[in-house]
């Protein structure tokens, strides 16, 4: 449901970039999405279709890179993907672990037609 | 015609988090402390708010700022009734605050001689941990009867939080709640913050979280 607001701010934050760079339509958005973001992307598609409809963004392409949460393991130093929840090393099974990435929410870049 | 990259790397957010260190420049200006409170629905939000206003008050001087998805007034109504200024967001419909909403809820607010502002948030896991509102202090309520697994079910409202208080403690009899598993998934996610353990039925443990909330106050 928060989808809608960040579909906003992703629509504004979209549009003042290709308004900036005297673009005539954004074609596409490169998102970068970490797992931890708690973030849809189908939510995001959805909402996007609608709301950038009648926008310089209208019909533009969603590009979503999705992160995985990595972390580290403080007991033998693996790395290792987070599978879904939270759950021990995969290697040694030790629980003292520390999260190094997964939260990113970020707009890379745009392509424009000017 | 012609095609070009811009390269842009922002937060997606970042409109929201502007807004939310705004709020906590207005807050600093007047030296109140500001505090973010979320939970799921029933965890115990509005009562640890009804008994932190019993403990500090009126020596703190306290406003709250109650979220809610629709204009029902009974959380507000409870705060009021114990002679605090209250302030209702009506998110309408939506599942979380954000720092826009903060704002106005601030602004509706008499802060002139205040201490303390709290911040209930909207009652869900998931959607709040995403918005910053500009708060000194953030903060999750788990309860007992949500099980023992919560951090590992929904580890994002766990990373970006300052302490956390686990009430209702006094059902730990009746219920199979491991507080070492609750205690290491905390531990992994969010390592070093304090854990509160309160019951608001019987107050064990309340003051440690009143102690170190004034604690915060004095620090600032």
């Amino acid at each position: 449901m928060h989808e809608l607001s960040i579909t906003e701010s992703l629509l504004n934050t979209a549009s003042d970039y290709a308004r900036k760079n005297q673009a005539k339509k954004v074609t596409v958005l490169n998102l970068v999405i970490g797992e931890l973001s708690g973030i849809v992307d189908e939510s995001i598609q959805f909402y996007w279709d609608m709301i950038s409809e009648n926008s310089i963004c209208e019909r533009s392409i969603l590009h979503f890179d999705k992160r995985k949460a990595i972390m580290i393991c403080m007991s033998c130093q693996k790395e290792f993907e987070l599978a879904g929840e939270l759950s021990p090393c995969p290697s040694c099974s030790s629980m003292d672990l520390k999260f190094l990435s997964g939260n990113e929410f970020l707009l890379e870049s745009i392509e424009i037609e000017k | 015609m012609v095609n070009s990259k811009i390269q842009i790397v922002e937060n997606i957010l970042s409109a929201n988090d502007r807004i939310a260190e705004e709020n906590l420049d207005f807050l600093n200006a007047r030296n109140i402390l500001a505090v973010n409170i979320m939970a799921s629905p029933g965890a115990g939000k509005t009562s640890v708010i009804l008994q932190t206003i019993k403990s500090l008050a009126p020596e703190t001087r306290i406003a709250v700022i109650e979220g809610d998805t629709a204009p029902v007034t009974i959380d507000a109504d409870k705060v009021s009734n114990l002679g605090i200024p209250v302030t209702q967001i009506n998110t309408g419909g939506n599942c979380h605050l954000d720092a826009m909403m903060v704002r106005k809820g601030l602004q509706s607010l008499d802060l002139e001689n205040t201490d303390l502002v709290i911040i209930e948030n909207v009652g869900n896991l998931v959607c709040p941990a995403s918005f910053k509102l500009g708060t000194h202090v953030s903060l999750v309520i788990a309860s007992v009867p949500e099980g023992d697994d919560k951090p590992y079910k929904y580890p994002g409202i766990y990373r970006g939080i300052d302490c956390l208080i686990l009430n209702k403690t006094d059902l730990l009899p009746y219920i199979d709640f491991d507080q070492n598993y609750f205690r290491k998934g905390i531990e992994v996610l969010n390592p070093g913050i304090p854990v509160f353990p309160v019951s608001c039925k019987t107050l064990e443990g309340f003051s440690v979280w009143t102690d170190w909330l004034c604690s915060k106050m004095q620090g600032k």
